[in-house]
């Protein structure tokens, strides 16, 4: 059909401020897109090149404030400092369109491990008789685990640091992670432990002081 | 004629009246003449406000002096999806607070999309001693503690059902507060709270209610409790699961599943999170009496999912993730012909790439298989002209229709066209529709179908969507019944606004966020349209302090006849008749 009905110019809007584009949000500027318009005698035909993004590398996180009151004109003006690929549905408020209850099941989904309610892990102790299980969940920090293991255990945990590991007792908390290796617990931000932690074991005496001299 | 009307008793037509529940038809009622107004008046029990701002309380209960019954929807739909700032509005106090002194015979209560508080529900508790139903849906503002007043206090209460509202949880001892004597309980929805009620308080609770019919758990339910909670309600019709998971054990499961068989009335389930496969056999026995099955929580892979939805031959509802994958809607059109309603939810909708072999094919299947399908909501990451079209010829009685591609701007993947004709050919061949959502890539196009189309169309949601004004123009001036548009990201501005002001009367109201509408217009609006609130939401500040040219964040117009409210915040202005910019 013939668009009959003309509105004039559109001079006087000023619509670069929010300058909307058939492109996904987050772009700075058209030639990313690839658009390009080919007016026929029948009909105008938009083509709109495919472009897919590279994933990002690491973990890929999300703003998880349910409240969080940005407009998309924010999402449009990724800095170019980021180190991932701007991820344009993880900043478009309110993109897709699902409710928060669903939201918040997905990011508690997500820490789950899938194998049932909680994160249990086994936790072994050099000497001990028998293995344990703690709730990874439970836990907001190193702090609190390695606290709860002391007391689980009856044992102390020296100080952590980065340098040195445990120092100033003969035991060290050790996991195992995804690939199978033995890691030393408290290298890692707290959120990334959890994910990839599969069980946990202190180990005692020469074993552990041969990982704290590392 | 007028003699004929008078020469019945007004108890006679009251009588008469009863039999009348439909608004629409009460409201037609009451226009006959003056002696039928204040029959039908006295007489109206229940009454249904879809916009809490666009009447006063006190106009409510002058006109209606006895209502049993009230429903009262506050935010706009896209709070669902914060779209609309904290403390925009909604409160329900005035209206808690004019009605316990108005309708002391109060028995329900339903709001959407409200702010209510535990002060709020105290007076809800004490005021109405015949309350009965209270129906929470999409609310926040209160606590347990507030839940705790309605059950100590409400003696009648029949229904409690707190559907996804955000509630603070203080403290799951609540569910004490129902007296040992009380036992009228029919309908319990409790799946949004985040902490544990006191499970023992629950099962007296449930053993002494012999009407439960409804129980919705939350996740912190453990599914070793179930069966006992099962055993005690025989009788339920409606049961949502707490979490559906717990290591495997054959004693635990043949509990559970003898337990579900015992519930010969169950139609419907729900639930279902942190799923682990082995469990769900036990649900089996009762699949084929199932009419809704809500698995929208549950992580379960395509193979599990249509062995359990293969055997609910007589569903009607069905809602899912995309894990159920194209196989799996294939299975469902295959076993499900009773099918009306289908919602496949993403199971990641932030990922860049799609993660499960879920595309349009499924939608298709569907579409071909359950000849009653009526209501879809459809998440996806691709789709195509001719599939729209397929569906559209295939179930030309769709009457809801809501599809999210989603990536925004996403156009046929086989053409790479806009999907213009394919939507066309959904508002053509579907003439009763009634909601419809858009999604991918869209031009003007798609407006002129819509507006030449859809008729019948009520509720109709737009975003990253048309070119020009002319695509809004197409839609205020062509779909005679909109009540609700809502629209995001879309470059409309102020010609199709302005050209088509008088319609905006006619509807409930219209959301525009992200748009191209300068300060200038809805200045001009608020000034020339006295019938309707033009609100500006911008929290960068007063729109005074921007060219009036520049456009505005959020304009939410609703049509009033209770005049600018006064709870907005700084961050909500107003215009009214004598051209003064309002702050609340």
């Amino acid at each position: 059909m013939e668009k009959s009905v003309n509105y004039g110019d559109h001079d006087d809007l000023n619509l670069e401020a929010t300058e909307l584009r058939l492109g996904l949000p987050g772009i700075s500027s058209s030639s990313d897109i690839g658009y390009e318009k080919q007016s026929s005698s029948a009909s105008t035909v938009v083509v709109v090149r495919n472009n897919k993004r590279a994933s990002p590398e690491g973990i890929m996180t999300q703003e998880s404030s349910t409240k969080s009151n940005s407009s998309v004109s924010d999402a449009r003006n990724v800095g170019p400092d980021s180190h991932h690929q701007p991820l344009a549905k993880a900043q478009v408020v309110g993109w897709p369109p699902i409710r928060s209850f669903r939201r918040n099941s997905f990011q508690q989904k997500k820490t789950d491990q899938g194998d049932g309610a909680g994160m249990y892990v086994k936790v072994s102790m050099d000497g001990a008789p028998y293995l344990r299980k703690v709730d990874l969940k439970v836990y907001k920090s190193y702090p609190e685990l390695l606290t709860a293991l002391e007391n689980m255990f009856k044992f102390t945990i020296g100080e952590y640091s980065e340098r040195e590991g445990y120092n100033g007792s003969e035991y060290a908390p050790t996991y195992e992670d995804k690939d199978g290796d033995w890691m030393l617990v408290g290298d890692v931000p707290w959120d990334m432990f959890i994910f990839s932690c599969k069980r946990l074991r202190i180990m005692k005496g020469s074993e552990a002081r041969g990982l704290g001299c590392l | 004629m007028q003699r004929m009307a008078c020469s019945f008793p007004d108890e006679v037509l009251e009588h008469v009246f009863s039999f009348v529940q439909c608004d629409n038809d009460r409201n037609a009622i009451s226009t006959v003449c003056k002696s039928w107004y204040k029959i039908e008046r006295w007489s109206r029990r229940r009454v249904f406000v879809g916009n809490c701002y666009a009447i006063s309380p006190d106009m409510v209960i002058r006109r209606f002096p006895d209502v049993r019954s009230i429903e009262l929807k506050g935010k706009p739909h896209f709070a669902d999806f914060n779209l609309v700032p904290d403390g925009w509005g909604g409160y329900v106090a005035p209206w808690i607070s004019a009605m316990a002194a108005a309708y002391p015979w109060l028995e329900e209560i339903r709001l959407k999309r409200m702010v209510i508080t535990d002060e709020n529900l105290e007076l809800i508790s004490k005021s109405f001693k015949n309350f009965k139903v209270l129906v929470l849906s999409s609310c926040e503002g209160f606590s347990t503690d507030g839940l705790a007043a309605i059950a100590a206090n409400c003696r009648n209460l029949r229904e409690l059902d707190l559907r996804e509202s955000e509630v603070e949880d203080l403290s799951g001892h609540w569910l004490k507060h129902f007296p040992d004597d009380y036992t009228s309980l029919v309908s319990l929805n409790i799946a949004c709270l985040g902490c544990e009620v006191s499970f023992s308080a629950l099962e007296r609770l449930v053993g002494r209610c012999p009407n439960l019919r409804t129980l919705r758990l939350n996740r912190a339910v453990p599914l070793d409790k179930l069966a006992n909670l099962l055993r005690r309600a025989p009788q339920l019709v409606e049961l949502g699961t707490g979490a559906y998971s717990s290591e495997l054990r054959p004693d635990v499961f043949s509990n559970l599943s003898g337990a579900f068989s015992g519930c010969k009335e169950l139609k419907s389930l729900s639930g279902f999170w942190d799923v682990v496969p082995g469990y769900l056999p036990a649900v089996y026995p009762i699949c084929c009496r199932l009419t809704t099955l809500n698995l929208s929580y549950a992580t379960i892979q395509s193979p599990d999912l249509i062995k359990l939805v293969g055997q609910c031959q007589n569903l009607q509802r069905l809602w899912v993730l995309d894990y159920i994958e194209d196989a799996g809607l294939d299975a469902v059109a295959a076993s499900c012909k009773d099918l009306r309603e289908l919602r496949v939810f993403p199971s990641d909708p932030y990922g860049p790439e799609p993660n499960v072999p879920l595309t349009e094919q499924g939608l298709v299947s569907i579409s071909e298989g359950c000849s009653k399908l009526q209501s879809v909501l459809y998440f996806c990451r691709q789709m195509s002209n001719a599939a729209l079209m397929t569906i559209a010829r295939n179930r030309p009685n769709m009457t809801r229709f809501r599809l999210c591609i989603i990536e925004p701007g996403t156009p046929d993947y086989l053409t790479l066209q806009p999907l213009d004709v394919g939507f066309g050919a959904i508002v053509e061949h579907c003439k009763d529709l009634q909601r419809l959502s858009l999604s991918g890539l869209l031009t003007d196009l798609v407006f002129e179908y819509i507006g030449t189309y859809a008729k019948k169309l009520e509720m109709l949601s737009v975003a990253f969507a048309g070119e020009s004004d002319l695509g809004l123009h197409h839609v205020l001036s062509g779909c005679e019944k909109l009540r609700k548009l809502e629209i995001r990201d879309c470059p409309f501005g102020d010609k199709a606004l302005l050209a088509n002001a008088a319609k905006l009367e006619t509807m409930r109201s219209l959301w525009m966020s992200s748009c191209s509408v300068t300060f200038g217009a809805c200045k001009l609006l608020g000034q020339k349209m006295p019938r309707l609130n033009v609100e500006v939401i911008d929290e960068r500040g007063t729109p005074d302090s921007r060219p009036e040219s520049c456009p505005i964040d959020k304009l939410y117009i609703y049509r009033t006849v209770a005049g600018s409210r006064f709870d907005m915040p700084g961050f909500v202005w107003t215009i009214d008749e004598d051209s003064a910019m309002r702050l609340s």
